[in-house]
This record gives structure tokens, sequence and C-alpha cells, in this order.
């Protein structure tokens, strides 16, 4: 029922399943295997990260646990879990509790419409694109459900900034991929791999891609634009009251986000799993780490930038440069279409 | 009597070819339904696992007290707010409905002809005029 090349469908077709268990088996089985993607990427890449800044900052980062220090993040993770869960005494509790689980969900969720290779897909919906924006959307309740239970100024502060921000830069990245579909004249991610078989798309979207980048990173509250966390002056915002494994399911949400979002800038723009030679999979795992990497680059060369210039930059800057390249991109079609009539 | 059997099986035919119709889509979201059931449940089964490890002691004295780097909390928290971010919001919710309509028209771009594109041209400008309204009377600046 669900096959159309997805291999995991496909394979269990031939078991003879009624079309309800088999899509349940699917989805159990990418669940599994997306949930061990997520887990395993976010524990090396928390120690990437710490790795990269070390070195960028010409220092070592941590080598003490495990050979050049590789077990750190696994002894923080397990740290983590025997950690005493203390819950304050005037928060809002309900709220309180439920917020790490809230901004869990969506991060799992959104894994749900990432092409990983050729037929490697759990969902693959028609409205692929629209349903990562919105589900991706949901985080920003999340955060602002945890800072506004914590009664405390700094939460509340940057649950505010959260919310400013998030919501701010959505527009301009919705925006950035409207060009990217009006090529493909699809929502659905497969299509749009499929369709970046001899170009990708960053080549024809280049402006698009640079928007992208720019919100995704404040999408993720990285790099220049971590006001949401401001370590210096507001120390960790809205987790500040967390402790245990409810600061971790939000530390471990927060890298399973950059990690989608990576992964739908190289479906979007980077030809997704496409490429020669190399299996599919290590096509895409290859790229997603160059955009890491690119993110990670970014987040450790630029100063974090000021609230008033935040949102200036998004408003006046890359919301009007996204709408011209709606324009841009929309009058380019119709010329090509005008000048080879053939084609379509 | 066999009249109303006939009847009734050939009702569940028609909704069995309704479902039919239905089901390829929906069961992709039986998948969705798995991640989303499946998220919840490694969130709590991780909060559990923590809960059986962890320390047991009673929050008293200073320790349940809010962490505002050590000093003591001034005056409520919930307060109202800066008006600033809600004005940055309704200038979003403005923008994201807009996305709503926009698409539609971008999946179906290609095959629609210039008057479709000239329509989008249309109603993308009335937006950047209001945009370009709200920039001139100051509401995207941050004060």
């Amino acid at each position: 029922m669900a096959g159309g090349g997805n291999v995991v469908a496909t394979w269990l077709n031939t078991w003879g399943f009624p079309p309800w268990l088999n899509s349940l088996l699917t989805g159990i089985i990418y669940l599994v295997g997306v949930l061990a993607f997520i887990f395993l990427n976010v524990i090396y890449l928390i120690y990437l990260e710490r790795k990269v800044s070390a070195y960028m900052q010409q220092r070592l980062g941590p080598n003490r646990v495990g050979p050049r220090g590789l077990l750190q993040s696994v002894a923080d993770a397990l740290k983590l879990l025997g950690k005493e869960d203390i819950v304050p005494r005037h928060v809002d509790k309900w709220v309180f509790l439920v917020a790490p689980i809230a901004i869990f969900i969506p991060a799992v969720l959104l894994y749900a419409v990432i092409p990983f290779g050729r037929g490697l897909i759990a969902a693959d919906l028609n409205i692929g694109v629209l349903y990562f924006l919105a589900v991706s959307s949901t985080t920003t309740i999340a955060i602002l459900m945890g800072g506004w239970a914590a009664n405390n100024k700094y939460a509340l502060l940057g649950a505010m900034r959260a919310v400013a921000q998030m919501v701010s830069y959505e527009i301009p990245l919705v925006f950035s991929i409207l060009g990217v579909v009006m090529l493909v004249g699809s929502l659905k991610t497969t299509d749009i791999v499929a369709a970046q078989e001899d170009v990708w798309f960053i080549f024809w979207q280049p402006v698009a891609f640079l928007i992208f980048f720019i919100a995704a990173n404040a999408e993720v509250n990285r790099g220049p634009f971590d006001l949401v966390e401001g370590e210096q002056e507001i120390i960790a915002g809205p987790y500040v009251e967390y402790t245990a494994m409810r600061y971790a399911l939000f530390f471990l949400s927060e890298y399973a986000n950059l990690v989608s979002v990576s992964a739908l800038a190289v479906t979007l723009f980077l030809g997704g799993w496409q490429g020669p030679w190399l299996p599919s999979w290590l096509w895409f795992i290859i790229k997603l780490y160059i955009m890491i990497l690119l993110f990670m680059w970014v987040r450790w060369t630029f100063p974090r930038i000021r609230i008033d210039h935040l949102l200036k930059l998004n408003w006046k800057f890359l919301l009007p440069l996204s709408l011209v390249n709606i324009l841009v991109t929309g009058v380019g079609i119709k010329v090509y279409q005008w000048l080879s009539p053939g084609r379509w | 009597m066999a009249n109303r059997i006939e009847r009734k099986s050939r009702l569940g035919e028609d909704l069995l070819i309704f479902w039919g119709r239905c089901s390829k889509i929906l069961y992709q979201y039986v998948v969705v339904a798995v991640f989303l059931l499946g998220a919840i449940g490694v969130a709590v089964a991780a909060l559990a696992a923590n809960w059986l490890v962890r320390p047991k002691r009673p929050v008293a004295g200073a320790k349940g007290e809010t962490y505002e780097c050590g000093l003591e909390t001034q005056g409520p928290t919930w307060v109202r707010f800066k008006v600033s971010y809600f004005l940055y919001a309704l200038i979003f919710l403005l923008f994201d409905v807009e996305t709503v309509f926009l698409y539609p028209w971008a999946v179906k771009f290609q095959v629609m002809g210039w008057f479709a594109f000239a329509e989008m041209i249309v109603f993308i400008g009335i937006l950047v005029l209001g945009l370009w309204y709200a920039w001139k009377e100051g509401a995207l600046e941050w004060k």
C-alpha cells in the first residue's frame, strides 16, 4: 500500500499483511531507525561541537573520557540520567513538567518527511515541506511553556525572545522555500530530491539558500542568534530552572532540530541523496555533515547580535529580499516557459 | 430480508471503495501517528528512567527557590510584557496567513498562465504595501 519505492514498505508487502498493519510496521521500523539516528547523532554532535569550538579557539576540548575524549558525551548523558530532578517551589507545575515532552515531540516528528536515501523515507506526505514547517513552528510553544512556567525572570526573558525571534524568522524561511516549490511544482520531499538530478537547487536559488541558512540559524537558536539562551546575560534562558532528564530533553531536542533543519537544507538545496558512485544514504550523511559543520563554523565565528539588530535584519532585509526572490523566480520560470514551449 | 442484506453489503462495498481512495493518503498518517506516540513514549520513558535511578530528596529551603544568579528574586515575574513583542506577532500573523495562500499557488505555478502570476503579484503587492506602511509608522522599530 504505502510502497511507491519505499524500501521498508516494499519489503513488508512481500509478507502479505493487511495495509493498516503494513503502515503500522513501517512506522515502527522507521521510528526505531530515526530514534537511533537522533540519539547517535546528538551524542556525537555535542562532542563534535565542543571539539570544533575548541580547535577554533586554540584549545584541545574534551580529551579525558575515552580515546580523544570520544566518550565524553556518553558520560555526560549518563550523569544527567542520575541527577536529582528539582521542581522549584514557585513554578506553574503542570506546564513546567509537560514542556520537555512537548519540545521533544516535534523534534522526532520532523524526521518523518526527511528522505534519508533512495526510498528511505518514513512518510512521503504530499504536503511534506508544509508539514515540516508546521511541525517545526510548534517548538516555539514548548519553549514558551518552559520559560513561562519557570517563574524566573531570566527564563521569561529568554522565552519572549524565543517567540519574537522564531516567529519572525519563520517568514523568510517559508518564503525562501517557495522558490524551490515553484521550480518543482510539488511539496513532496521525494519529488524535490528527484528534480535535482541534474542541477542542485542551490545553483538556481542561491539567494534563497542564503536566506534559508540565516533564518534556519535563527530558528534553531544558534550562532549569532542565540539570544534565547544568551549564557552571559540570562544564563540559559528558558532552561535555567530545569535539571536532570528534563534539561537533557531540551538539549537533545535542540540538537535534533539542528540535524533536521540541516537535513531539510540538504533536501531542498543540495540535491538530497543524489550523487555518483557512493550509496545514496552515504551521500545524504556527507552533505548533512557539511551543512552541520557550516552551522558550527558560523556559530563559533560571529558574536551574538542585539535584539533590535536581529529584528531589523529580518523585517527590513531578509523579508523584502525573499519577496524579490519569489518575484524573480516567477518571472524567470515564465520567461523560460515562453522561450521553450516544447519542454512544458 | 435478502434485499436488506444485499443493500447492507452494497453500502459496505461503497464504504470500502471510499476508504480505498482515502487510505492511500491516510495510511501515511498512520506512520506520523506512530512517530507521535513513539516520541511521547520515549520522552516519558527517559523521565521514568531518570526517576528510577535519581536520588529522591525533598525540595526544602533554598533549594526550591527561583535561581537568579544567587540573588533573591524581586517582585512578581508574571507581569505585563513589553508591547513590541506583540506588534511583531501581529505582523507575523499577517504574513503567515499569506503563506497559506502562497503555497498552493507555488505548487501549481508552472501549469497556470500569466493571469495567475499577475494576480499573485497584485496580492503580494498589497502585502508589500502593508509592510511599507508598518515600516513607515515605525512598527518595525525596537523601542
